[in-house]
């Protein structure tokens, strides 16, 4: 292979692949925080009545 | 008889002085820079210093330390040859790093890939300027701003560079505080500059803590499966660090392991610093495009957070691209220094080391798909 048909190819796939995989990354982190959102703070004790 | 004994017991003596070359006495003075850059000037020390003393150590002639049972050679045998070190170097980063603020806002991973185009644009400019496409893979890499990254993929390609590039990664990355500034303000207006973000607000669970690095090297198995090792052990160290029981383990990871094997790595890549393989035109090369990596990293990163900053109607200040690149925690710093030197009341750290610890996640993915695509590729 050439060198300017291999550094346009590594170039293109290896930019877009990365910029594509982390954008899925960040849509999967958003969703496992929607299925694991924060716990609520626990009630101060002494104050129930 | 006597006097005969005594002399060739003199000749084996100086036998190793008489064999120093001015090229020798070069990568001596090299070393000692090199340590004193550490010591006196405090960059990067934990590598600096081992890797000048292993380079003053192999330049000194007769010593053998890099030849046949040498102590330098079983160590580049056991841990570069079979990428040990790079790979165990990375559960302490993956112990020592909080990826809370990525997790906050997980947007901000894309800033980690636009940190890394530098990687790919500098491969093109150096098989323009005649290095082999293996050689190109490697010095493309110092763009990953990340030693262990760049140590991992020059000695699958190209490891009669591991000395230069090495040097060139892990000095440039110390460097970043220097490099970066002015980029980040010829790119950027005044108004930019000052933008303020909001505040990030407390909103991950400890659950999507846990979940995060088995999830993230599941997704690297499937993408790039030649990167997981170093995405697996990175995210092992983080899983360490969020498990509340296994603070023994967080702790011996980013501590003794950390330690260790940093002294062990840094002697050994000093080691491959002798002069016959470092003292060429190629090195120069090296070094200059390395510089153009690391420059045109920030240059994407910045360009990147304009474009976010213009999507999303000026809420997002554009210096925060420069955190894209993966210097782990200087690029962070740097950010934060700018965007207070335009206005006081800016912070925006804990946004920067969002961009910044996605710039490690993104360093390690690049270089992954880098590995997979040259593997489809059947290039060896």
């Amino acid at each position: 292979m050439d060198n300017t048909t291999f550094g346009l190819t590594l170039t293109i796939l290896g930019m877009s692949g990365t910029l594509i995989s982390l954008w899925v990354l960040s849509l999967l982190i958003s969703g496992l925080k929607k299925i694991y959102p924060i716990e609520p703070p626990a009630p101060a004790a002494g104050k129930e009545k | 008889m006597l006097w005969d004994a005594i002399l060739a017991g003199l000749q084996g003596m100086v036998a190793g002085t008489a064999q120093f070359t001015l090229q020798h006495w070069i990568m001596i003075a090299i070393g000692c820079v090199m340590m004193w850059l550490g010591v006196a000037k405090n960059l990067e020390p934990l590598l600096l210093v081992p890797i000048g003393f292993g380079a003053v150590l192999v330049n000194v002639p007769g010593t053998g330390l890099m030849e046949g049972h040498g102590f330098l050679k079983a160590l580049y045998d056991a841990g570069i040859i079979t990428e040990l070190f790079p790979i165990l170097i990375f559960i302490g980063i993956g112990a020592m790093t909080d990826f809370g603020p990525l997790l906050e806002n997980p947007r901000i991973l894309l800033f980690g890939a636009a940190g890394q185009f530098g990687i790919f644009l500098t491969l093109l400019l150096a098989l323009g300027l005649g290095f082999t496409q293996l050689e190109a893979l490697a010095i493309g890499i110092i763009g990953a701003c990340d030693g262990p990254t760049a140590i991992y993929v020059t000695t699958n390609y190209a490891p009669h560079l591991l000395g230069s590039v090495s040097v060139a990664a892990y000095s440039y990355m110390a460097l970043v505080p220097i490099l970066q500034p002015p980029i980040m303000r010829a790119l950027t207006t005044d108004a930019e500059r000052q933008i303020v973000m909001p505040t990030v607000k407390r909103s991950v669970s400890k659950t999507t803590k846990l979940v995060f690095p088995i999830m993230v090297t599941g997704f690297t198995a499937v993408v790039a499966p030649l990167g997981t090792p170093l995405m697996g052990m990175l995210m092992l160290g983080n899983l360490f660090r969020e498990v509340g029981g296994l603070d023994r383990l967080a702790k011996t990871a980013s501590n003794e392991l950390g330690n260790i094997v940093t002294l062990l790595l840094g002697l050994t890549i000093g080691a491959t610093m002798q002069a016959d393989q470092f003292l060429n035109i190629k090195t120069l090369g090296i070094f200059a495009l390395g510089l153009i990596a690391i420059s045109l990293d920030t240059v994407m990163g910045v360009l990147f957070g304009k474009l976010m900053c213009f999507l999303t109607g000026g809420k997002v200040n554009p210096l925060i691209g420069a955190a894209g690149i993966s210097a782990l925690p200087m690029a962070a710093r740097v950010v934060q220094n700018e965007g207070q030197r335009y206005n006081k009341k800016n912070h925006l750290l804990m946004h920067a080391m969002g961009a910044n610890t996605g710039g490690q996640v993104g360093s390690i993915m690049a270089a992954a798909i880098m590995l997979s695509i040259v593997n489809a590729l059947g290039i060896h």
